[in-house]
């Protein structure tokens, strides 16, 4: 049978294609077995919540001891340049967070009340929903997680997140990381990253590095699936707030201001 | 493969083109190897304005390749025998335009050696996944189409049956490659100036607007330089198509200001506010959303004028108004819009640096590159008969 | 004919590229051929899997203990030997192996297999080492 040139190459690279599809097939299966792990299941508590007392956190001015505890554990870069910032728990005033604030009769009580912020590990996450990849995803308790070796930086979380949760590292963070505490690691350029609600600690069964800084008290760690929960018992005695909760992604982060 | 072998063929003029392209191509590519050491921290992109120039590019050149659909759709469905030319000149044009849009898609990236994970990891709850497959496919089908027609002209042989089909399967094909590419934007709960049903029907108006002027402009280069005409006729019909989508797109752009500013509710008002009045001292954009405004009003005053659409330079003033009109709204404006105010009200001032501009004009090279080369073939093959 | 000089400069260009990794290894002297010394650690003898595993498959072993960390949690590795690990590179990997530098690099630089990645984020060095003399 004769063959023309064009006919030859165009076999060659469909031949090409197939074996490469076939190659990435096969590998998908092989990866789908993690075998080998021991066979502890994770716990499945249901929901980890936090609630924010706003009064307890502005008793003491100034005060810190929360962010730097997340920061300075979690490897969490400081850059000079606003543009570039990395944070994963941090502060605003609370005309800016809440919109209800604003007016101008009520914006005595509450002008400049500082308001800690941090993603919300919300029940329905738009940021999930939209990672190509799945890098990012809701763990079954309740936690927003990100993946960082798979995360491709395409930043549609990002823009996905009403709250503007996360972080991007657009340059190596390793340079700004004061000091690095080589028992977590950092991440790469690259990837976005944010708040994990400590779920290294979790594991270990203890409460986040913010709530144990905090001598306030201001914030209280729980589970909000089980009713008699300090969490729980809290929310059925305050009024509390979360962030835009008209957009129906049910934060797990809530306020009592 | 022979036909590839015509681009390696051309006047001293051709070759100079082709040069001046690989050197901006070239630029664009060292400006990116910077990118690649360094990370994005080369553009001026910041964590409230996490998308920009690159994001803005994709979005806009989705539309160019979009826009095959309106010369197809007559020429297939309505028998448009004027289009015979020019549609095959629309599906190569759509080549080079989804070309470059995955092009600004990967130099966005900030780990693009993963980029293989969108295929390892499918999700498809994810917009973005479907936006791949939409834009594989919609490449795919514009490619094998190409290769059909070229061939049919150059070995002389009949157009295969299946040709008419695949023709009219891109037709829902492209209308869908667009309205996935505003889905992106408009399912996002936190992005107000986004959050709109409209979106997905102000791209189509403004890539049938911009799309249909850029092959305009394109057919007229073409004359100038080679003997290649698609007729006066078919330069009339697009014509009249850019001046309805021009008009359909204004009377959008109208209708989100009126519900955003006559509802008064401040978050449907504050994008519109500080692309076109300023903001937070914040001003560096509005000069810019009002030339685009204005451009495509001018625009609209020439193409809807019988006499005017009719002449050949001020229907070339037209089509470059228009162009450069949508590449201000949709390639600048549509981006920066979702993300300032950033949800916490914060304005962020967000400007292109010169690496930036640089890939960005790499890859306007590349798209140029792919154009030349697949209408050159194209004029060659044709001057052969 | 007249393509003579562009396929020979082609080819000439075609032999450079293709002979590179040769000349490239000749002109840079720090790496030897001599094989690649590892302290073994003093404490632990037994790693978490065989030795004859380890050495055709520690990267399928990390990308399991990866997948299986991030993605499910499960923290706990029973090995073969029925012995109970935590799924870290630093903290057990390390723990015994010492540093990426002492340990992973000598072979992985040896053999020229791919950039090591991981210490661009995971700390190449646990602050704690079993792996003392």
């Amino acid at each position: 049978m004769k063959m023309t040139r064009k006919g030859f190459l165009q076999l060659s690279g469909l031949s090409l294609i197939a074996i490469a599809a076939k190659k990435m097939g096969a590998r998908k299966m092989l990866r789908g077995a993690a075998g080998g792990s021991a066979s502890e299941k994770r716990e499945k508590t249901a929901r980890w919540g936090m609630v924010i007392d706003l009064q307890k956190c502005r008793q003491k001015e100034g005060c810190n001891r929360c962010i730097k505890a997340c920061h300075s554990a979690h490897n969490v870069p400081q850059f000079a340049d606003r543009a570039d910032e990395v944070k994963w728990v941090w502060k605003q005033p609370f005309e800016e967070v809440f919109p209800f604030g604003q007016t101008q009769y009520t914006r005595e009580l509450n002008a400049g009340l500082p308001v800690l912020l941090m993603c919300n590990h919300c029940d329905d996450p738009p940021c999930t929903d939209v990672c190509p990849v799945n890098a990012t995803w809701r763990t079954d308790d309740g936690v927003v997680t990100i993946d960082f070796h798979r995360c491709i930086g395409c930043r549609y979380c990002m823009a996905a997140c009403p709250y503007g949760s996360r972080s991007f590292n657009w340059q190596d963070p390793r340079a700004a990381i004061p000091t690095v505490n080589s028992d977590f690691p950092t991440r790469s350029k690259g990837v976005v990253e944010k708040c994990n609600f400590c779920e290294e600690r979790l594991a270990r069964k203890l409460a986040p590095l913010c709530v144990e800084a905090c001598e306030e008290k201001a914030l209280v760690f729980g589970d909000l699936e089980q009713p008699d929960s300090e969490i729980r018992k809290l929310l059925r005695s305050r009024f509390a707030v979360q962030r835009k909760p008209e957009l129906g992604t049910g934060p797990s982060v809530y306020y009592l201001i | 493969m022979s036909v590839l072998e015509k681009t390696l063929v051309g006047s001293r003029r051709y070759w100079l083109w082709i040069a001046c392209l690989l050197l901006v191509a070239l630029a664009g590519f060292l400006y990116y190897l910077r990118q690649l050491s360094q990370g994005l921290v080369i553009t001026g992109l910041s964590r409230d304005v996490s998308w920009g120039l690159y994001v803005a590019q994709f979005t806009f050149f989705v539309g160019i390749a979009a826009s095959a659909v309106t010369v197809v759709l007559p020429y297939y469905l309505h028998d448009c025998k004027q289009f015979a030319r020019v549609t095959l000149l629309g599906e190569l044009l759509a080549i080079s335009a989804v070309t470059m849009s995955m092009l600004f898609i990967v130099v966005d990236l900030g780990q693009p050696a993963r980029i293989l994970n969108v295929l390892l990891h499918p999700q498809p709850q994810s917009v973005m996944f479907w936006d791949m497959i939409a834009l594989g496919g919609y490449l795919l089908i514009n490619l094998v189409l190409a290769r059909s027609a070229l061939n049919v002209a150059h070995e002389h042989i009949s157009p295969p049956a299946w040709i008419r089909t695949l023709s009219i399967v891109s037709i829902p094909w492209a209308i869908s490659i667009h309205t996935v590419t505003a889905f992106l934007y408009s399912g996002l709960p936190g992005r107000t100036y986004w959050l709109t049903a409209i979106l997905a029907p102000r791209f189509l108006a403004s890539a049938f607007s911009s799309g249909p002027a850029l092959l305009i402009l394109l057919c007229f280069v073409a004359r100038k330089l080679t003997h290649f005409d698609v007729g006066r006729e078919a330069i009339h019909k697009l014509a009249v198509i850019v001046a309805y989508a021009t008009a359909i797109n204004i009377f959008f752009l109208l209708t989100e200001v009126f519900t955003a500013f006559y509802s008064e509710i401040p978050d449907h008002e504050v994008a519109f506010a500080y692309l076109f009045v300023g903001m937070g001292g914040d001003h560096h954009l509005v000069p810019w959303m009002w030339l685009s405004f204005l451009l495509t009003l001018f625009a609209l005053s020439l193409l809807l004028v019988p006499k005017w659409r009719t002449d050949s330079r001020l229907l070339i003033v037209a089509c470059l108004s228009v162009f450069v009109s949508i590449w201000l709204e949709k390639g600048l404006g549509l981006i920066v819009g979702g993300f300032v105010p950033s949800p916490l009200g914060a304005i962020t001032r967000y400007s292109p640096t010169l690496a930036e501009w640089g890939i960005v004009c790499g890859i306007w090279a590349i798209g140029a590159l792919v154009t030349t080369a697949l209408y050159k073939i194209t004029f060659s093959v044709w001057e052969e008969n | 004919m007249k393509d003579r000089p562009f396929i020979v400069a082609g080819l000439a260009v075609f032999l450079v590229f293709v002979t590179a990794p040769v000349w490239r290894s000749l002109a840079t002297p720090r790496i030897t051929l001599a094989a690649p010394q590892i302290k073994s650690p003093v404490q632990e003898k037994l790693c978490v899997a065989p030795v004859s595993y380890m050495r055709t498959s520690h990267m399928q072993l990390l990308d399991e203990w990866r997948e299986s960390v991030v993605r499910t949690g499960q923290r706990k590795y029973v090995a073969y030997n029925g012995k109970v690990y935590e799924k870290s590179l630093t903290q057990t990997c390390l723990g015994c192996h010492g540093s990426q530098k002492e340990f992973c690099e000598r072979c992985h630089s040896y053999s020229g297999v791919s950039t090591l990645t991981c210490w661009n984020c995971h700390s190449d060095a646990p602050q704690v080492s079993r792996n003392l003399p």
